[in-house]
């Protein structure tokens, strides 16, 4: 019999489907290779019942001739930045440790009525603040990919890393991400697997811990753009306690995948050639730009004139999100409570949030009570978010001369954990190609392209029109067809 | 602009962030390393741009004005929004002592 841990999504449904094997047996297989691999601290918690119980409830469907969901059968890990009904959640801090919800995240109750189970709560950088998951209070994950002739411990990505390293090492056919500024794409592109980022509004962030609301969106990641396709679909949805959910129907993109790009435009954006950018991503993206032509779209070259200014505004609008968002941990409703003897309630409040919060979540908290503070509101954020008008228009007639955009996804791949602790800003420099879709709501997804000279995974990123993910999936698609992208990581762990 | 210690001691009390003078020392030059970089945006004409707050057009709606529309979101839940408290007491939040 086949591995079952080195099936995706699709396959595995439609194997349960077909009755070649049972949800149960998938389970267990997943189970077992998850509890083999705490090398890699995916998870902060597992959660093997869960898997199990939504595993028999498939096969007793199954059994009784019913119609199984879009996702039956198949386990998933679950980032610990969604709330699940009494099983911890924690978003990767102290402050929320032992927090156990008394209700589900919208989006994941969607995916256990679409018949999926849950391995377990997926590790992540704090807060989802971070890009290379060492910002965890749990501690960092390691990715599964080694570089060539090194030993080093490498970075998943972040702030989706535990999701990025999971589905990578073939612990978990699919997993649940987020995505703020990069955080889908960026470790999508490290550890060679696929994830989109939907339209802002297209899952609902009822019972997403969260960050910066107006860009803060779910979205999956997997092996291959059909998974994403399909699990995606079972995400999405209009969600009445989300204000800002999208209400309109979800289509069927499974369905309607299709790789022939005859008759679409995709553009280039000039800007995008960066200085500090490595020569193979370049090269990966004129390889890219054949796949996509080959496929039968037609290149052009468009303009995304503030692009530079996309990862500094970002910088601005999400921490002052941030700030006001976790003015809520208090120490009063829920989370870690540190009340030193004889101190009243502002200092409980001041020493709870220095226990309780990671130097990066502090850092970036600090930026953004300063920029919303008095006398320089007008400065920093209003700026800033002028900026961001400016961006999604830069989009905007971009996309009255193309029907998708193809990009890098990152500006490096993958690099050993701890080598770029010393400056913040060097940090922040790699989401500098996902940031500006971000800023601008849009549906992006980074598919895994090819291998570099050091043996890690390069990605690229395609960014369509708003609602039209449709678009980004089937030119996904037609590169997955073309890069035949099937490197996998030596298991060493 | 740059911050000096004194006023990453003002920002992080607005905060609520208790932080040592250590801390305080380090955070300094990250602060300012950041508020030096986003400056950039100063270059940017944006004369009679309008700000954005929302990204994608959306109206926001009013829900039908029914009792516990939604059971998640709804009353009669006090046990399950106590449950995380970390000092729940007669069916309340817990705080230490507010007034005098």
């Amino acid at each position: 019999m086949t591995d079952l841990t080195s099936l995706g999504v699709k396959e595995i449904r439609d194997g349960v489907r077909a009755g070649s094997f049972t949800a149960r047996e998938v389970a267990e297989s997943f189970n077992t290779a998850v509890a083999d691999a705490a090398a890699l601290n995916t998870f902060i918690v597992t959660t093997p019942d869960h898997a199990l119980a939504a595993a028999d409830k498939v096969d007793a469907a199954r059994a009784a001739g019913e119609t199984l969901g879009a996702m039956a059968g198949v386990p998933i890990g679950m980032k610990d930045l969604f709330a699940t009904n009494r099983v911890q959640t924690t978003a990767a801090s102290h402050i929320l440790e032992g927090f156990t919800p008394r209700y589900e995240s919208t989006v994941s109750q969607k995916l256990w009525d679409a018949g999926a189970g849950m391995l377990g709560k997926l590790n992540l950088d704090q807060f989802a603040m971070g890009s290379s998951n060492e910002t965890s209070y749990f501690g960092n994950v390691t990715s599964p990919w080694k570089k060539a002739g090194s030993n080093a411990a490498m970075s998943p990505g972040g702030s989706s890393g535990g999701s990025s390293s999971a589905v990578a090492a073939r612990i978990a056919p699919a997993a649940t991400g987020t995505d703020t500024g990069g955080s889908i794409r960026q470790p999508a592109a490290f550890t060679g697997i696929c994830g989109i980022k939907p339209t802002y509004g297209r899952c609902s962030r009822w019972g997403v811990v969260a960050f910066a609301s107006s860009l803060d969106q779910a979205g999956p990641m997997a092996r291959s753009v059909e998974d994403c396709a399909i699990m995606l679909g079972a995400m999405a949805g209009f969600d009445p306690k989300d204000a800002t959910s999208l209400q309109m129907d979800v289509p069927d993109w499974e369905a309607a995948l299709n790789s022939d790009l005859r008759g679409k435009k995709v553009g280039i954006p000039r800007e995008y050639r960066m200085e500090g950018t490595d020569q193979a991503i370049l090269d990966s993206w004129e390889q890219g730009k054949a796949w996509l032509k080959d496929a039968g779209a037609e290149i052009v070259d468009v303009s995304l004139p503030h692009t530079k200014y996309a990862l500094p505004a970002y910088y601005i609008v999400a921490p002052a999100e941030a700030s006001s968002n976790l003015a809520r941990y208090d120490g009063v409703r829920y989370g870690l409570r540190d009340l030193p003897d004889g101190v009243g309630l502002q200092d409980m409040y001041a020493a709870t949030r220095a226990a309780g919060f990671g130097d990066e979540v502090k850092r970036r908290i600090l930026i953004g009570t300063y920029v919303l503070s008095a006398g320089f509101y007008d400065a920093y954020y209003t700026q800033a978010q002028k900026i961001r008008a400016l961006v999604a228009r830069d989009f905007a007639l971009a996309f009255e001369q193309c029907d998708v955009i193809l990009a890098p996804t990152t500006p490096t791949a993958s690099f050993p954990l701890g080598s770029m602790n010393e400056d913040p800003l060097t940090m922040y420099l790699n989401d500098v190609f996902a940031v500006p879709a971000s800023l601008a709501g849009l549906p992006a997804m980074s598919v895994p392209a090819t291998i570099n000279a050091n043996g890690l995974p390069l990605g690229l990123q395609l960014v369509g029109r708003p609602f039209d993910e449709q678009g980004v999936l089937n030119a996904g698609l037609a590169i997955q067809q073309r890069a035949n992208f099937t490197a996998k990581p030596e298991k060493w762990w | 602009m740059s911050v000096d210690k004194a006023t990453v001691a003002k920002i992080a009390s607005l905060a609520r962030i208790r932080m040592d003078d250590a801390e305080l020392e380090r955070m300094v030059p990250e602060l300012n390393g950041i508020l030096q970089w986003v400056e950039q945006l100063g270059e940017v004409d944006t004369a009679g741009i309008e700000p954005m707050a929302a990204v994608i057009p959306n109206t926001l709606r009013l829900r039908d004005d029914v009792v516990d529309a939604d059971p998640l979101t709804g009353g009669g839940r006090q046990a399950d929004v106590l449950a995380n408290a970390p000092a729940a007491e007669h069916g309340f939040f817990g705080v230490p002592k507010v007034i005098e």
